[in-house]
């Protein structure tokens, strides 16, 4: 290269590949099943503190994935009265509840033009397997409303292949827009005390303005309603991570 | 089956008492699920649940009851209602009923709709109804 004196110029040496250590990716993305976070209450944290210790003991023998409310996993569980005395379902997970170790997730699918829900205890020693099929997050942390929307979108093959993931980073936020069956719903999903943003609500203008009526707008501003998990999320964090590499 | 909530009222203190969540009861709407003439060909009224026996009224998984269908009286066998049960249990859509004669011998010819594995529990009342059923969950 020649620069603008006219004098050739000193040789650069070309720029050196910046090396993405994909392992090392992994462990900076933090995820904390949300049942280790106790509730808020006058509780004594020993109580917590001993349930954890049980959680992690389990965790130790048996994997439980990484998983959010959306994404569709396959559990098999023991089962007296079943063929090979061992169960599977499939399912996309529509809500995860409960704390510590009566944590539970409910799988729904439609079998043969019938909705079914089970809801799965994450602890329960009967649980041989959960494999996550799919990763997805959707746009709400609960998705109950899929009970009254279209059977096509509570449907999932069950045997469905798992999706392979490729990055070890993102998990990707599907912004589908659901379509739901005529009213009257099992709940009124289109007032702001449910906060959804995953419907395609096609009511008329003045339902939705008249759902308006029932919002609550100072309940964000209530301080008596903060409750700031995130220090307690980092201790707890390292607790578990610590048990979990021993 | 809707909640109905009443409230005490003659006590200086109001409370307010809920009436408990039902499964199967008198009067409910059943769906039948086996591919029986009696339960497929459509009537103007739905099939109706207006006995259920048992000690109490409350028809679960697996409890038998009396349907009224097509002006008729016959036994059926729940096999699965929307009100949630114990953990680990499938909970359905809908409230889904297998007709019966009185010896427990299934009407129809096959259940396409999908029956909980806890009914197997009870093979020796139920066989017969276990083997014309195809999916299990």
């Amino acid at each position: 290269r020649i620069s603008s004196d006219g004098k050739p110029d000193k040789f650069q040496p070309p720029p050196k590949p910046v090396i993405i250590d994909k392992l090392k990716q992994i462990e900076e993305r933090r995820f904390l099943s949300p049942e280790f976070i106790p509730p808020r209450g006058r509780t004594d944290p020993l109580k917590f503190y001993i349930e954890r210790k049980d959680m992690i003991q389990r965790r130790k023998v048996f994997n439980i994935p990484e998983f959010y409310v959306g994404h569709v996993l396959a559990v098999t569980t023991a089962d007296p009265c079943a063929d090979n005395k061992a169960s599977r379902f499939v399912g996309i997970c529509i809500q995860r509840g409960g704390k510590g170790l009566g944590a539970t997730f409910v799988l729904r699918n439609v079998i043969e033009d019938q909705g079914v829900e089970i809801c799965y205890e994450l602890y329960n020693p009967r649980i041989q397997a959960i494999e996550v099929l799919k990763l997805e997050k959707r746009l709400d942390d609960n998705l109950m409303y899929l009970r009254d929307a279209l059977p096509e979108y509570s449907t999932f093959d069950v045997n469905m292949k798992p999706v392979t993931r490729l990055d070890h980073e993102e998990i990707p936020l599907n912004t589908l827009q659901v379509r739901m069956k005529p009213k009257p719903w099992s709940k009124r999903w289109e007032r702001p005390k449910y906060n959804i943003k995953g419907i395609r609500f096609e009511l008329p203008e003045n339902k939705m303005k008249e759902a308006q009526k029932w919002s609550q707008p100072w309940l964000e501003f209530d301080m008596l309603r903060e409750y700031d998990t995130s220090k307690i999320e980092e201790k707890i964090w390292k607790e578990v991570s610590e048990a979990l590499k021993k | 089956p809707a909640l109905l909530r009443r409230s005490v009222s003659f006590c200086p203190v109001f409370a307010s008492v809920t009436g408990a969540c039902q499964a199967i009861q008198k009067l409910t709407r059943v769906r039948v699920v086996d591919n029986s003439a009696l339960g497929n060909t459509p009537y103007h009224r739905p099939p109706k649940c207006i006995h259920v026996y048992n000690k109490t009224g409350v028809g679960k998984v697996g409890d038998r009851i009396l349907l009224a269908i097509k002006g008729e009286k016959k036994k059926a066998l729940i096999v699965g209602h929307k009100m949630p049960g114990p953990t680990m249990t499938p909970r359905f859509d809908s409230n889904n009923v297998v007709l019966i004669e009185d010896n427990g011998n299934p009407i129809g010819t096959r259940i396409k709709t999908p029956i909980p594995y806890s009914l197997r529990q009870r093979e020796g009342e139920f066989s017969k109804v276990l083997a014309i059923a195809r999916n299990f969950v």
